[in-house]
This record gives C-alpha cells, structure tokens and sequence, in this order.
C-alpha cells in the first residue's frame, strides 16, 4: 500500500445528540479529514468542539442519545458506517484501538494490569492463555514497563506508567488505528515527553496511524504531521502542520495560536478570545464563529461558510515518499479565496 | 520589575519543612524502627516583594501546593520559619496560641491540623488569600455567587450592615470582570462557565483586599482562549493595586508571561530561583534544562534536542542521599551522590542549587 | 430581600418542573396526598365514629356486616364501621410514622455530621454505638422497650411509647448514611477554601456540610418514614399499640385476633393492609424522585465537556458584556 492512500478517510460526517426532551444538538456537521499509515493526525480545538464526538462517531461508540446522520468513514476502503454491529466489533481494537484520558478510570481497579491486557488479546485472537500472556510481556517490554510488573494492580502503578499501559493495551491487536483522546493532559511535562517519545517510536516501529485528540496547541506541532482545528462541531482548517501553524487562514485559528503561550517568544499581551462557544442546540445561522470573530464582516452572519481549498500554489503534490506530507489545506471562512472544496 | 529582597518584602520563608508522618506499621513498630515521613517540603526559603509575581514551578509531588497550603494555614509547618510583612508568624507561637485537632484517626502517625484562633489569624488571612485550581470543586454548588463571594467578609464580620456588604460584594465581581454584577449575584456556580468561575473565585479572594494572592494553577483547568483573560485579570490586580501574587503552577509556558521572578522546585526542595528571564533564558541547573527542552511550544519547524528524563519523580519518603536529583540527572559526577548542594550564585539574584553551577556560570 | 424572593421562587420553579417530568414521583405524591386528605377530613367522609356500634333496623348490632349491607366497607366483630376506623386510624398511623420518622432522622443526621465531619474519638464512639444497635435485631429489640416501658407506668400513652422507641432506635441506618456523606463532602475543594478563608467549624458545617446533606436528608425522611409506617403497624398488629386509638396495625391485630379471617370477613383485615401498603408505597416512590431532585447535576463536570450539548433549555441566558481584558 503506497503511504499516499490514506488508511481512514471520513467525509461529511454528521452526528446529532438528542436530549431527553427532544432538542437537537448538532454535535458534528461535515467533518472530513484523511489519516494516513505512518502518520499523525492532530484533532484540536477547545471543550465542546466535537473533537471527542468525532473519535467515537468514527469508533461508533456513542451514547445512547447520540446518531450519526450522514457521512462515509472509509476504513481501507470499507465504509465503517455501513457494516453491521457485529462486524463493526472486527474492527474495534483489532484495526483501530483506542487510548482514553484518564488512565485511572479505564482500567479496572481490581485486576491486575497482566490480565486486562490479555483479556483484550483474548477477545479477538484465537490464542491461548499462556501464548496471550507471552505476548503481554512483550507489549509491555515495548512501552517501557518492566515485566516483573505484569501482575501489579492499577494503583501500584503510577500515572505515566498507567498511561504507558493502556497505550499496551491498545496495541495489543496489533491495529493499524490508534485513537489518543488526551493522552497526555493530566501529566507531567516530562512524563509527557516520555510518552510522546514512545508513541513516536511505535509508529515508526508499527507503521500505526495515529489520531490524537486535543487541545494542547504544543503537543500537536511536537508530533503531528496534519492538523484538523474543530469549532462549534465543525472543521474549520484543515492541513499539514507547516502551512496551518505558518500561515492560518481561519481566525479561530489565528487566535487560538496567539493565546498559546510560546516559552521562546513570550509575548507581551496573550491573546483571548472573547466570548464562549456556541450551544449545539442553539446554533447561530450563519458561521459558528462568527459572534466571537474579530475579522467577520456581513455575510458571516447569514450564511455557513463553505470548505475552502487554500493549498499554497507551489504546493506539490504528495508523493509515494513516506518522508513527505501532504500539502494540503483548507479552510472554512467566507475570507479564503479558492475553490471551494467538493468531495 | 524586579524588586529588591532585602527592605520590601511581603513575605519571607525560611528553611520551610513540612514533612506528613506515615502510620507505623505493627511490625516495625514492634521492632521500634521509626516510620520515614513524607518530606514534601524539605527545606524551601525564598521572598517575596511587594507587588511582585514570583512563579512557584514544578511537577506532580514537588511540593509546591504543600507550600501553598501551610502559608494559607491549611497545613501546619514541621518547621521553619514565616514571616508576613515582618511579622513571625512562627510555628512555636502558633501552638501556644491554637488548637490541635486531629483530623483521621488516632494515635501515633495521625495528620493534625491547627485550628487558629480567630484573632490570631485574622490579619493573616486578611493578608493573604488563595485562589484554587479547580474552578468547577472550589465554588459550592448550593451557595449563591452573592454568598460565596461574601463568606470571607461574613466570616470575618467584616462589612456587617447589609448595604456595606452588598456593596463591597458587587466591587469584587466588578473588579473581577464580571460586569454587571447583579447578573451574577443570584445564579449558581453550574450556570457559570469555568472561567467565569474562576472570576468569582478571584473576587472571593478579592473582597478583603489581600496584599498577597496564592494562586495555585489558576488556568490549568480552563480553555487555553479564556486562560488570558484570567492571567490579564491577575496581572492587572497586580499593576493597579501593588498584590504581589504566589503563582504555583507546572505550565511553563504561562510562567513566560506572566511571572517576574521563577523558583523551580524538585522534590521538595528549590533547585534554582532568579528573575524569569534569567531563568529561561539561561538555566543553570540540570533539572531546570531539562524542563525547558520539554515543554511543547507550538511552533513546528523549531527542531532543538530534548532532554527526557528517564524514569519518574522518586516518592518523597525515599529522598536519594547527596544531591536528590543525582540518580536522573544527565551530568551527574561522583560528588553529587554525597553532596547535597547549597545554593550557587549564577548572577545577581539568580542562583541554582547545583555542583557544576560555578564552573559554567555563563555557558 | 426581593432578590432572596426571586431566588425562592426559581428555586420552586426548578424543583416543580423536573418533579412534573417524572411520572413515578407524580404517583407517589398522588397517593400520599390522597391519604392525607381523607385522614385530615375524616369526620367530614363519615358520620360515625370509631367506637360507634352500628345497629341495625332492630337495633341490633351489626356483627362482621358485608359492605353490601353496610357501605362502604362494612362493619368489624363489635359493629364498629371498617371504614371510619380506616380514616382515623389514618390518623394514628401518619402521626407516628412522620414524627418517629423525623426523630429519627434528626438524631441520625446530628449525629452522622458530628462523627463525619469530626473523626477522631467522636466518630469511634458514635460508630461502635451504631454497631451495637445494628446488631440486635430491630423488632425484638422494640418489643422489649415497648414493653418494658409500659410495665414501668410511666404515664406515658402507649401511643407515644411507640414513637419514642421506634424514634429512638431508627437512626442508625441515617447515621451511617450521613457519616459517609459528611466525610467524601469535607474533602471537597470548596471547604479547603471556606478553611483557607479561615472559616470555624460551626460556620462550616452551617453554611456547607448541611446544604450538602440536606438533600440526603430529605430523601431519606420519606424512606424513613415509611420503615417507620410499617414498623409501628407491626408492633400494633402484635398487640402492642394502644387499643383505644386503633392504627391501621391494632386493625390487623383485631381482625385476626377476632377471627375475621375465618369468619370470612375480607373487609376487616384487606383495607388496612392494602392502606399500609398504598402508604408506603407512596413513601417510596416519592422518596425516590425527591433524592434524584436534590441529586446535583451541581456536581462537578470537568472541562465543559461534549455533556454541555444537552444543555438546560430553560436555563437564563448569560449576560453578554464580559470583559475581555483586565
């Protein structure tokens, strides 16, 4: 498989939250974005933009209120919305595996961390417990976790180490998919770096695709390779981490970049963004961020604006190269010139 | 604005110690081996000037919130010595004057927190105030915004005739940001966003008019587009009132923006202390370089090597013999493993507590 | 003080439109009310009283008559109406459900937040006491008070013994409660910070442990209660109320000691059970609804997470002008 076709690719995907008394929230509305092998993919934006919907919309994992009402998410070509339930569980961790936030409360405080990974081995490879168990000391030789820990329960070990292990958890499957929601946030800074170290090594290791969920603007430039910023449940840039952080098109993204706090370039004035999000069952009619954006003019007010192209005009094409990454970059604001973006 | 130490100072610690005793387990107390305590503070001093923002900076189990919480009053001091504007507030005085009430338990080991007799502490607690991470925990839900920011006046029977207090309330939420304050004053905490939140927990601390703010990580727990809003709001406070402002917290990149001064703490102990620049810019001790190569900036194209430490923070109970940071540190010598360095003095008012700082003052 | 009204009545607006949506609750109240109502106005739904003998055209007294001969429900061995005893007996049986109940419950709660929120040897001796009571079963445990206390002659009516015990021995389950609820609440952050502020204790457990436990509290009354409904008639049917202020239980007791049951006369001894069972079912549903009301959706969510799309739509608007800088 050539590294230019893209391992996942989600198109105009759309999900709805119904509350109890009938209201609508339109968590997700035409999300679309390629993930490719070898490659990370950085999903980013601030509470409520739909960035954790969009993780488990694509792993159909959401709660009971939630439905997803249109769109394709092609998983090697097989549209993932389209199989049943049952297959959909051929999926889930044996191609696409997840590692959630909270290290803590995945894992069940009351068996050893050996056997939660080997119940995800045994679940889906016919294997037997001695084998499945040889294979967790190898997964756990690979994260870094020595292996006289196997039988250790969740509160022996400590944070980085828990993360460590769920991230053994999600390979154990050996998917090509791995989902982290977070993974980092409630850690230290240099337990961090350990972490992000060891994911990049699995990659390269692995030839995993990785999809990394957050809203730390540092993380993503230290180890993606794309980036999609969502806002108010929708995409709104889109592209390779060069062209989005050197040159943003969308002023979510302008500003969300100035109010980071650069260690090297300390600023004199952060930047803040007045205003809050928008509530999902009370969507403005025109560009969702329009009330908070200081560049709107009027017909930001009225109408949504559309998926523009705004790749770089030298931009080349992607190549078979593994080391290159797609140039592409697109935006949702009525400000971009291009052509609009169809599939 | 970097202030002098000497005559200015708010607030001075010295040689500040807060270890938590560890029950006794039956077999070691049958062998009378005594039970190592958690050295969560061992041994940080440090000033702070009037109107100035030190940044208190550190991971998990540094013992930085410690700190936060013994000068607040919340923990007791194993020893050391506190001193507000000059005054001792000093562990010895503390006891003759309060009460020792047990918090878990009985017997030998127990956590005990002192309980200050109103009068004693009221100056300190008009003096100093903190403001808590969390802005979701720290406001409690069944209490106005009226009630909450008013506890410190009702507490202390500050501003008893109704209109004072009212007023003296609706200020606080103005100063705050939170405009206009009869918007405010009703709701609860849940109809409130996290960053407004964190206004009411600053006009809470606000309303006695502290001339110290403890904030211990005011913006972790907020969207990174409001976090410059709540640190413009401190900075502000700071400029138009002179507060000087204890900012604990583990984001580096905040400290860049905000602080004038910066402590980085390791295992209970601060490794290196001086003016943010100096710090930043050039940073002596190991621990310190190795932070500063860590810390994800958003800017992709910078390529610079990164020095991840290897393992984790060893547990405040087994504090590693000689300097505590040997057995991570990249540049270790055979010295470190016994010698518990003292502060070296890098330049004027920057120091690093290191064994290799004389030699590569200016590297 | 109009902003302490206004406060009040959104309180109440809140409180009334989350208990209309929930069916079960609705129910609950309804039966509760409905027994409230006919025991308050009892002498208006029947003419006669608990003691009158009913006779008939001859003026013989009615034995064990059917309810097609006498409505609604007949009358029992003695000729006394069924249903007039029901309706007082309705009397008796709240009055000593609700104020055991609510004994118990104030002694329960002072004392689960005395050992909660103190420890220490407090909440040892308090705990070891509860353990005793939890120990020795309830009803032996009541019967003997009950009648040692009345073999004492304290002048005491044997109505208000049974309050009493029953009061008396029904805290420990809310002790234990409160406790456990009292200890997770002093760890939260908001009393790290009334402490910081330099709070007392008594400020503390004023303005925050008991807002807190209230709702817990409230709860766990009407459950309370209704253990307590159950009890006394219990304790009644064994023949230890007071004969002369007949509870839905002393009914029970009558009807089998006076063979009812064997005498056929279903509408003795099945209205007041049925009533018993109405009640407490009426207790537990409501009890039920009340603690999801006061359950806080006010706990803490973390990050305003994707659970911020179900928002509240009849929550107010928040205000627009906020300062975007110092």
């Amino acid at each position: 498989m050539s590294a230019d076709m893209p391992l996942l690719s989600v198109r105009h995907l759309s999900t709805d939250f119904i509350s109890a008394d009938g209201t609508v929230a339109h968590a997700l509305e035409d999300v679309s974005f390629d993930a490719y092998p070898g490659q990370t993919l950085g999903l980013v934006g601030e509470s409520g933009c739909g960035k954790t919907t969009t993780m488990i919309s694509l792993m159909r994992l959401l709660p009971a209120a939630g439905r997803i009402t249109s769109g394709e998410v092609l998983f090697d070509g097989v549209d993932l919305l389209s199989i049943s339930e049952r297959q959909m569980r051929k999926y889930r961790w044996k191609e696409m595996a997840m590692v959630f936030q909270s290290a803590m409360n995945a894992l069940n405080p009351v068996r050893t961390v050996g056997d939660q990974i080997a119940e995800a081995i045994l679940l889906h490879d016919l294997m037997d417990r001695a084998a499945a168990d040889q294979r967790v000391i190898g997964l756990l030789d690979l994260v870094g976790i020595a292996k006289s820990r196997k039988d250790q329960y969740p509160h022996q070990y400590s944070g980085g180490m828990r993360q460590r292990a769920m991230i053994a958890m999600a390979l154990a499957c050996q998917p090509r998919l791995l989902f982290a929601d977070e993974p980092t946030t409630a850690l230290d800074v240099m337990i961090q770096a350990q972490i992000l170290e060891l994911l990049r090594d699995i990659q390269q290791t692995m030839g995993l695709a990785i999809i990394l969920v957050t809203h730390d603007l540092g993380v993503v430039a230290e180890i993606c390779d794309s980036v999609v910023v969502m806002y108010g449940g929708k995409v709104a840039e889109y592209g390779s981490i060069d062209v989005v952080y050197n040159s943003p098109q969308h002023p979510y993204t302008q500003r969300l970049l100035e109010a980071f706090p650069d260690l090297n370039r300390p600023a004199d004035v952060l930047a803040s963004i007045p205003g809050y999000p928008p509530r999902l069952n009370a969507l403005p009619p025109g560009c969702r961020f329009e009330p908070r954006c200081h560049m709107r003019i009027d017909v930001c007010a009225k109408a949504t604006p559309k998926l523009i192209d705004v790749t770089p005009l030298d931009g080349r094409p992607p190549t078979a190269d593994s080391g290159q990454r797609s140039t592409i970059h697109v935006a949702a604001c009525h400000l971009c010139t291009g052509p609009e973006v169809k599939a | 604005m970097t202030a002098s130490r000497l005559d200015s100072s708010m607030l001075e610690v010295n040689d500040l110690r807060k270890y938590f005793p560890v029950r006794q387990s039956l077999v070691d107390a049958v062998r009378r081996i005594a039970p190592k305590p958690i050295k969560a503070v061992d041994g940080v001093s440090f000033s702070l000037a009037r109107g100035e923002v030190l940044a208190l900076v550190g991971e998990s189990g540094c013992g930085k919130t410690t700190i936060a919480k013994t000068l607040i009053g919340l923990e007791e001091q194993t020893d050391g010595d506190i001193r507000f504007e000059g005054q001792t507030v000093g562990a010895h005085e503390r006891r003759q004057r309060a009460a020792l009430v047990p918090l878990e338990g009985s017997g030998p080991g127990t956590r005990e927190q002192l309980v200050f007799p109103k009068i004693a502490m009221k100056r300190l607690r008009q003096q100093a105030q903190m403001i808590f991470q969390d802005p979701y925990e720290s406001l409690n839900p069944r209490a106005t915004i009226f009630d909450i920011v008013a506890e410190p006046l009702v507490v202390h029977g500050i501003a008893k005739p109704r209109q004072e207090r009212v007023a003296r309330v609706k200020s606080a939420l103005e100063d705050a940001g939170l405009r206009p304050a009869e918007d405010y004053t009703l709701r609860f905490p849940h109809e409130l966003s996290g960053g407004q939140r964190q206004r009411v927990v600053i006009a809470g601390a606000m309303v006695l008019q502290p001339e110290l703010l403890i904030a211990d990580e005011p913006v972790s727990m907020l969207d990174v587009s409001i976090r410059a809003d709540i640190l413009n709001l401190l900075r502000g406070l700071r400029d138009s009132r002179g507060i000087s402002i204890l900012f604990i917290t583990h984001d580096l990149g905040t400290v860049a923006y905000f602080a004038d001064r910066i402590a980085v703490m390791y295992l209970g102990r601060i490794v290196e202390i001086g003016a943010t620049n100096d710090v930043l810019k050039n940073p002596q001790h190991p621990y310190t370089r190795a932070l500063l190569s860590v810390v994800p900036v958003p800017n992709p194209r910078l390529r610079r090597e990164r020095i991840i430490l290897q393992g984790e923070t060893p547990n405040p109970i087994d504090v590693p013999p000689g300097c505590r940071f040997h057995p991570r540190c990249p540049v270790a010598i055979e010295p470190c493993r016994q010698i518990d360095p003292l502060f070296a003095e890098v330049t004027q008012g920057h120091q690093a507590a290191c064994l290799l700082v004389p030699q590569r003052a200016h590297s | 003080m109009s902003e302490r009204r206004t406060l009040l009545k959104r309180n109440l607006l809140n409180f009334w439109r989350t208990f209309r949506r929930n069916r079960m609750g609705r129910i609950g109240a309804v039966l509760l009310f409905t027994v409230l109502i006919l025991s308050i106005g009892a002498p208006l739904l029947t003419p006669y009283q608990p003691t009158d003998t009913i006779r008939d055209a001859n003026g013989r007294g009615m034995t064990f008559a059917s309810p097609s001969e006498h409505g609604p429900l007949g009358t029992d061995d003695a000729g006394r109406d069924v249903w007039t005893q029901l309706l007082y007996g309705a009397r008796i049986s709240l009055t000593i459900g609700f104020v055991a109940g609510f004994m118990a419950m104030v002694i329960g709660s002072l004392l689960g937040i005395l050992a909660g929120y103190f420890g220490g040897w407090i909440d040892s001796l308090l705990m070891r006491t509860t353990d005793v009571f939890l120990v020795i079963p309830d009803l032996p445990l009541m019967l003997i008070l009950v009648a040692t206390l009345r073999q004492l002659n304290t002048g005491f009516s044997p109505t208000v013994v049974l309050i009493v015990v029953i009061g008396v021995l029904y805290w420990t389950s809310t002790a234990r409660l409160i406790r456990s609820q009292v200890l997770s609440i002093k760890e939260r952050q908001f009393v790290a910070r009334a402490r910081a502020i330099g709070a007392g204790h008594s400020h503390i457990i004023r303005k925050h442990i008991i807002p807190q436990v209230m709702p817990l509290m409230v709860a766990n009354t009407v459950l309370i209660i209704s253990s307590a409904i159950l009890t006394e008639s219990g304790l009644s049917f064994l023949g230890l109320g007071d004969p002369t202020q007949p509870s839905w239980g002393t009914m029970l007791n009558f009807a089998f000691a006076r063979s009812a049951v064997s005498n056929g006369a279903w509408w003795f001894f099945l209205p007041p059970g049925l009533a018993i069972v109405w009640v407490t079912l009426g207790c537990v549903l409501l009890g039920n609804v009340l603690e999801e009301i006061f359950n806080p959706r006010l706990t803490s969510h973390h990050l305003e997470g994707e659970q911020h799309m179900i928002a509240r739509p009849d929550s107010p608007p928040l205000a627009e002008g906020i300062e975007g800088g110092a």
